[in-house]
């Protein structure tokens, strides 16, 4: 059950995409986000699909993993889906049965929606899939370092998620094993009444805290007998570089977002 | 009639996905009631999910394991049963500890049973002294003591249960060799007092010697042998074979024997060795006066 989470799950690879200067690949991200959400007709998302399906295929993933990180989500996707069926009322009407009014407005908002999230979820899924945690907020803290400026904490946030991301494998380990050892005696987890379950939580829940404290105590320890003492003038073993292919991938994102702007104003 | 048996045993993790492996292949094992087992292997062997089959936190992908000739698996609902009847303490068990008191964390498992008041006090205060903690801990709060006074704590959580068979991953891990020695004889008593079967994992052979009646050695997923220790310490080249030790003191008998000095046995257990060595000696001794 616990296995089955595939937020920022990384899959090793040697693609183009995964070679990307992650710094390009966040900015790229933003700019597909906002390509999808700018775009106010079929044919816009039909621009944003195609470049989806390129940058899929291109990472080399197989598209089961997109599919997982979209399963989840189906049935709240499903539910609005049918909200907007049933409530939009415009355009030709399809079906009609005392209350229930099916138009074709309604059916028209209901698929865009539905394939804007879909393609908006994978697209982003792509990033953390081709992206190690630790490049993603090494990039992070490049994108942010202007706020220092502002004496905004750049790194300490940057070293707290990657530190975050870090301890998600280890914890959901910890939380198996802990749940075995109260299930062998005698513990109701996935059994037993919604009451006897939620004070069953405690059993694992207060080892669970324990652990994580004493986990952030020992590293703490480990990373000042390392002398960590911040970023201030901390240089890095992996040291970004842009090259061309980034530039080109930009390119090629910003030409997709004008041309998916031009189909949109063009088909009104 | 074997307390715990298993057939054709096999389990796989992972199917379907490139990181499937079988982590126990083919395990026929009969257990019988009473015994005190000793079970080695090395890391990945598949003796941690092997042990996680008797008790039913696993569900075995093929192969049947049998508690009293029944069928664990034959009634999904019952599985809460034989947890309390095969009890499992895991490595390093001072991690699931949770209560306000000492008392309270041994009661978690008399207390699921659904079992009265005054029998849940009767176990504890039972446990406790087995395994050695005094009285005057139990109000205390069990993250407030020792290491070792912990892992002992953890450990009466599931003797408090008193399964039939009481099965202990590691007990012994990370402990010095005081803390080590105490443990082992705590359960020890336990087991004369319950004169149930217990299971002990462990990588230290010298302990293994100490305690077990039977041995059981997995290699590479599947049951290498499972027999009494004289035999299985007996089968030292095979054992190191697999990449496993035999005790130090089997090691000394085994060149003394090549070197001449047959005492026709398998010797395992440091107390025995000194007993037939100071046997020996004082024939010889009576020999050369006369």
């Amino acid at each position: 059950m616990l296995r089955d989470i595939t937020i920022g799950q990384y899959f090793p690879g040697n693609s183009l995409i995964h070679r990307l200067d992650p710094r390009f690949k966040i900015v790229i991200t933003l700019i597909y986000i906002l390509m999808l959400f700018t775009g106010s007709n079929i044919i816009c998302l039909a621009v944003g699909g195609v470049y989806t399906i390129a940058a899929l295929l291109l990472s080399r993933i197989p598209f089961k993993m997109f599919w997982k990180s979209v399963k989840p989500l189906l049935p709240f996707l499903l539910l609005t889906a049918v909200l907007n069926v049933l409530l939009v009322d415009s355009g030709d009407v399809y079906f009609k049965w005392k209350f229930i009014k099916i138009t074709a407005g309604g059916v028209n908002i209901s698929v865009f929606m539905i394939i804007r999230i879909v393609l908006l979820i994978m697209g982003s899924s792509l990033l953390t899939y081709t992206t190690s945690p630790i490049t993603l907020t090494d990039a992070i803290e490049r994108l942010l370092s202007p706020l220092k400026l502002l004496r905004f904490p750049v790194h300490e946030l940057a070293m707290m998620m990657s530190i975050a991301l870090r301890f998600v494998p280890t914890l959901i380990e910890e939380t198996d094993k802990i749940m075995s050892a109260q299930k062998a005696r005698g513990a109701e987890i996935d059994t037993g009444s919604f009451v006897t379950r939620a004070k069953n939580m405690i059993s694992i829940l207060v080892p669970l805290f324990i652990s994580s404290f004493r986990r952030a105590d020992e590293l703490a320890t480990a990373m000042e007998c390392r002398c960590y003492n911040g970023g201030e003038g901390r240089t890095r073993l992996r040291q970004l570089k842009a090259s061309a292919r980034d530039f080109i991938a930009l390119a090629v994102t910003l030409l997709f977002y004008a041309g998916a702007l031009t189909v949109g104003l063009l088909f009104k | 009639m074997a307390i715990l048996e298993t057939r054709q045993l096999t389990y796989t993790y992972s199917i379907g996905s490139p990181f499937e492996k079988t982590a126990v292949d083919h395990v026929d094992l009969k257990i019988e009631e009473g015994e005190m087992v000793g079970v080695m292997g090395h890391t990945g062997s598949g003796k941690s999910t092997l042990i996680q089959h008797f008790n039913g936190l696993l569900r075995p992908t093929s192969g049947t394991v049998l508690l009293d000739g029944k069928d664990i698996w034959a009634d999904k609902k019952s599985i809460r049963d034989v947890r309390f009847q095969v009890g499992l303490v895991f490595q390093y068990p001072e991690y699931q500890i949770f209560e306000e008191t000492v008392f309270k964390d041994i009661a978690f498992g008399p207390r699921n049973m659904g079992l009265d008041e005054q029998e849940i006090k009767r176990r504890v205060l039972e446990t406790a002294h087995d395994i050695g903690l005094k009285e005057e801990l139990l109000k205390r709060s069990p993250f407030e003591l020792s290491g070792g006074q912990k892992r002992r704590v953890a450990i009466a959580g599931v003797m408090a249960m008193e399964p039939k068979v009481l099965i202990l991953d590691e007990p012994t891990a990370g402990l010095d060799p005081a803390g080590r020695d105490k443990i082992i004889s705590h359960i020890k008593e336990y087991h004369k007092r319950m004169k149930n079967t217990i299971l002990i994992v462990s990588h230290s052979m010298e302990d293994i010697a100490g305690f077990a009646d039977k041995i059981l050695v997995m290699n590479k997923a599947k049951l290498f042998c499972y027999d009494d220790t004289e035999k299985v310490f007996g089968r030292a080249a095979e054992i190191s074979e697999i990449g496993l030790d035999v005790p130090q003191i089997t090691k000394v008998f085994m060149e003394l024997k090549r070197q001449g000095l047959d005492f026709g046995k398998e010797v395992y257990t440091v107390p025995y060795a000194r007993d037939l060595l100071l046997k020996h000696l004082r024939g010889k001794a009576g020999a050369e006066d006369c």
